[in-house]
Order: structure tokens, then C-alpha cells, then sequence
């Protein structure tokens, strides 16, 4: 059993099935990898896992440390140590970055936020009075994102499309922090088709049509998806792959 | 027992030592129709006048002045009853730069009506900046019945702030008609919150009618419980190059009602405006966004008014 146990999860939306039993094993400490093209419905479980609206009415179980969290809310999923870093960070129109980052930590915590900033390579003085608004490239916002969860020390985190709308630099910025949150135990679940970001993790989910197709290590998952998977054009068609075309 | 002038202060969270022992700072204190204390720095001139019901003022900054520190205005009505009209005649004239800072507190209304009746002209390449905090009490027994007519000349720039985010808002009838001619810019900003039983009106008109004349109207709104908001908003552009942008923002909760109408004209054609209008709940991605850290979802929510409003 893993810190986080997805199992056996079918979830259909509008009438067409996304997931069609979804199983993950998340082992504590790991960076595990959940890759595959799109439309595979890596989203999909990122919001399953997260228990995000419209993505809580499902078959099977999502488990916390052992424990089932299917009919947890947002917030009491969040206060047990699991949190989610979205692939579009939400805009908040005349928050501060300040108060953003620091919603969720007790007393004086100016030190933490300034820190975090820094640690995903925002300079403090230059970004910690800013509203986190559109005045913001989505690069900058995705890295404050991960500042809150850094200054959150979650449990478990899954972090849907990392490198998405980021340059470069920040995308090295955040390699680093996966380092971070490892040596911190965080356990992280990186949900990608970018076989940059899947190299950087331990283990891989190679998921097609909703569920897990294999897994394995990232040295024997990675050069499959990257020679079968992406130069494939299947799609998630479930409703095919049930009648065999 | 603080004298009335402490009172006011204190009320709006500000310590008046800081404020009144600075000569550099003009200031004006008027509680109903009573003066004070007025201090004045070059280039600032008041002719006011007690009334029955309260104050008729004529407030100028001289050609080509240009005063640094915003002056600090404070009209407040300590009682829980009463009325308060305030009239402004405002010119800052030619080339002039002042901005005002007014603190209208009514900590223990229950059954106050504030009116003011404001004519502002703000002249050729002048500035003027006014930023208007309401503070009232828990209550909801004010009405507040602004009234402004602004004329902005060639190459003025004049922009206002209202904020009503603390206590209840009460009863809310505010009008605003800005005039810009050439190269002039106006910016208008509402952002107030209601709950109970308010009412928020609001009807700004903003007419530019100078070439490269440019403005824009924004109002951001809350409103919760039983309280209603109704937010009109007309910019009219007639004039080549003339740019507009009317932005209305409300965010609904509980069994409250919000209402935007924005009417954008444009009599040119190369003149352009632009609106967007947003009403709703709270964003959902927001607020699980707050919520995946652990926030409740009220705390999610409250925070979120709260960046919207600030």
C-alpha cells in the first residue's frame, strides 16, 4: 500500500467514460510520474485524487495513508497533506502574493513566504506586494503556486503539467524544487506527456484510455512513450477499444 | 474622553498625531456641519461654510501647484442620528497637482444620511487624484447620496477611488458624470461590499469628448445576504482616438441580487471602447485552489472578496 492509493476508478463525464478503473500505488517520499497522451485522462485523475467539482461522483476509492478520503471536501483533503499544483494556476484579482502564499500558515510567517519565494527563484522584495492577477506571466504564477505549496509542506503533492507555460530557467527552478520537496518526504505525483518532466521522476504510470496501460521504472517507461506513444494518434475512445476497432 | 476630533481619527483606524503634527500635510476635519480644524499649505486655498446641515466649501490649488502630500479630508457624524450635506466646489487649476485623501466615517449610524453634491473642474494639464474611504458601522443605518460632475480640460488627468468595504454599507446612491476633452485621462474605481439588507446604485457617466481623450470605468462589487447591487456604467467616446474601458466585476453570494447594464456609444470612428462585465459566484478554481491548502471554503471566499475589493 502507497501513501496514496488510487483504485480501480471509473468516472464518466457528459455520458463518455474518462477513467475506466484507474489504479495508482504512490509510495511515500517518491516522485512517481502518471504520463501519456492526451486526452489519457491524466487531469481527469489529478482532479479525482484532488476531489475537485465534477470529479467526486465515481466508482472505486481514492486512499490517504490507508485511509479512504472519497468523501472528503477539498479542504479536509488539503489539511490531511494533500494539495494539488494546477497545470493554469488561478488568477486571484488583488491578492497579494503575500496573502495568497501565506493563507494557510499560523502566526508571523513573512520569513516563510519570503523564503519560499526565493526557493523557486522569485526574488521577494520584487514579487511578495504583488496582487497574483494578470499582471503576472503564467510562468510567474505557476512558480508562486509552488511557493505556497512549498511554504505548505504538504504530505503528497500532485503536480498537473509542470513545465506547462513556463521558460527554461523556471523550469529548472522547479527540477530543484522536486529535489526540495524529496528531501522533505513530500511525496509528488507529476502528471505529464513531457518526457523532460517524466525523466525527472522514479517511477512512471504510462496510462492510455483512462487507465494504467504499464508502470515501471522512468528508464523503461520513458523510451516506450516517447517511441509508441507519441507519434500515436490514438485518443481516449474507450467506447472503440470496448468493441475491439 | 477624546474630543471629537480623536473620535473621528480613531474611527478610521488612524492616530491623529501622525497626521496633525505634520505642517506639511493639509487637512481638513468636519464633523456634521461643524469645522474642526482646517491646516493649509501653499497653494491650497478653502472658503468654507458652516451650514444648517452641514458644510458648503470651495476648495482651490492655485496654477501651477503642485502639492506633494496628499491633503487629508475627514467628514464624519459621531452621533447615530443626523444629517450631514456636504457641497464642493474643487478646482485645481491650470498646470496644478493635488491629491485628497477623504476618510467619511459614520462608526454608530443607524439612521444617518450623507449627501454630497461635488462640482470638480480640473484644468489644462492639471492632476487631481481623490480617494474616497467610507468607514461605517454594523448597522447599515446610512444613506450615502454622493453627486459629481467633473470636467476635465486639455491634457488633465483626474482619476477617484470609492471604497465602502467596511461595515455595512447601508443605502448607496452614487452618481458620477466625468467630461474629458483633449488628451485628458479619467479613471474611475468603485469597489465596495454589501451585506444584510444594502443597496448599492451606482450610475457613472463618462463622456470623452476630446481627441486621444482617454477613460476608464471600474466598479467591483460584493454583495451577500439580502443585499442588492445595481451597477450602471456609460462611457461614450465622440472624438478621434478617444479610448474607453468600462470593467464591472460582482461577485454574488447567499440570496443576494447584482445587476450590471455597461453602455458603451462610440460617435467616431476612430474611437474605440471597450467593457466587460463579470457577475457571479466565486470562482471555483479559486476557491479550490485555497481550498487545497486547507482553507475552509468561507475563509477561501472571504479572502478572495477581499483581494477583489482591495
Amino acid at each position: 500500500m502507497g501513501v496514496l492509493d488510487v483504485e480501480g476508478v471509473f468516472l464518466t463525464k457528459n455520458g463518455v467514460p474518462i477513467l475506466n478503473g484507474l489504479s495508482l500505488e504512490v509510495w511515500e517520499g517518491h516522485v512517481h510520474a502518471v504520463v501519456g497522451p492526451n486526452g489519457a485522462g491524466k487531469s481527469t485523475a489529478a482532479s479525482v485524487i484532488m476531489g475537485l467539482a465534477g470529479y467526486r461522483d465515481f466508482e472505486g476509492d481514492v486512499l490517504l495513508g490507508g485511509e479512504s478520503i472519497k468523501d472528503l471536501s477539498v479542504t479536509e483533503r488539503g489539511r490531511r497533506g494533500l494539495t494539488l499544483a494546477w497545470q493554469e494556476p488561478a488568477r486571484f484579482e488583488g491578492l497579494s502574493v503575500s496573502d495568497f502564499i501565506g493563507a494557510t500558515l499560523d502566526g508571523e510567517n513573512r520569513e516563510v513566504i519570503r523564503e519560499s519565494l526565493d526557493m523557486v527563484g522569485l526574488e521577494p522584495d520584487d514579487y511578495i506586494d504583488r496582487a497574483v492577477d494578470k499582471s503576472l506571466s503564467g510562468g510567474e504564477r505557476k512558480r508562486i503556486e509552488l511557493a505556497s505549496i512549498l511554504a505548505m509542506n504538504p504530505r503528497v503533492v500532485v503536480m498537473d503539467e509542470p513545465d506547462s507555460g513556463i521558460d527554461v530557467a523556471a523550469l529548472e527552478h522547479i527540477f530543484d524544487n522536486l529535489d526540495t520537496l524529496k528531501e522533505r518526504n513530500t511525496t509528488v505525483l507529476l502528471i505529464t506527456h513531457s518526457p523532460t518532466v517524466l525523466r525527472r521522476a522514479e517511477h512512471a504510470f504510462l496510462m492510455c484510455c483512462g487507465r494504467v496501460v504499464d508502470k515501471g521504472s522512468v528508464e523503461r517507461i520513458a523510451p516506450y512513450f516517447e517511441q509508441q506513444c507519441i507519434p500515436c494518434d490514438h485518443k481516449n475512445r474507450p467506447e472503440k477499444d470496448a468493441a475491439g476497432t | 474622553m477624546p474630543d471629537l476630533i480623536e473620535q473621528l481619527y480613531e474611527s478610521i483606524g488612524q492616530n491623529p498625531h501622525e497626521i496633525r503634527d505634520d505642517e506639511s500635510i493639509a487637512r481638513i476635519e468636519v464633523h456634521k456641519n461643524e469645522v474642526l480644524g482646517v491646516h493649509l499649505v501653499p497653494g491650497l486655498e478653502v472658503d468654507a461654510e458652516e451650514t444648517e446641515d452641514g458644510l458648503d466649501a470651495a476648495i482651490t490649488v492655485t496654477r501651477g501647484t503642485r502639492i506633494e502630500k496628499p491633503v487629508q479630508v475627514c467628514f464624519g457624524m459621531m452621533p447615530e442620528r443626523g444629517l450631514q450635506k456636504i457641497v464642493l466646489d474643487i478646482r485645481i487649476e491650470d498646470e496644478a497637482s493635488a491629491a485628497i485623501i477623504a476618510h467619511c466615517t459614520f462608526p454608530f449610524a443607524r439612521e444617518i444620511t450623507h449627501t454630497m453634491d461635488a462640482e470638480i473642474r480640473v484644468g489644462h494639464g492639471a492632476e487631481y487624484a481623490y480617494f474616497e474611504r467610507h468607514v461605517h458601522g454594523p448597522e447599515g443605518g446610512v444613506r450615502i447620496v454622493p453627486k459629481t460632475r467633473v470636467t476635465v480640460e486639455q491634457g488633465g488627468r483626474f482619476s477617484t477611488e470609492f471604497e465602502l468595504i467596511k461595515g455595512r454599507v447601508g443605502t448607496i446612491d452614487l452618481e458620477l458624470e466625468a467630461t474629458c476633452k483633449a488628451h485628458s485621462v479619467m479613471d474611475v474605481k468603485a469597489r465596495i461590499g454589501g451585506s444584510g439588507d444594502d443597496r448599492i446604485n451606482l450610475n457613472e457617466i463618462g463622456r470623452l469628448i476630446g481627441e486621444g481623450a482617454r477613460g476608464a470605468l471600474t466598479s467591483h462589487i460584493a454583495v451577500r445576504d439580502a443585499a442588492r447591487a445595481e451597477i450602471l456604467n456609460t462611457l461614450t467616446a465622440s472624438a478621434p482616438f478617444a479610448r474607453g474601458h468600462v470593467d464591472c466585476k460582482e461577485i454574488v453570494q447567499d440570496q443576494a441580487v447584482a445587476k450590471a447594464v455597461p453602455v458603451v456609444e462610440v460617435n467616431h470612428p476612430k474611437a474605440h471602447v471597450t467593457h466587460e462585465a463579470a457577475i457571479g459566484s466565486v470562482d471555483t478554481k479559486q476557491l479550490e485552489t485555497l481550498m487545497s491548502r486547507g482553507l475552509d471554503e468561507d475563509a477561501a471566499a472571504a479572502l478572495i472578496i477581499q483581494g477583489m475589493l482591495n
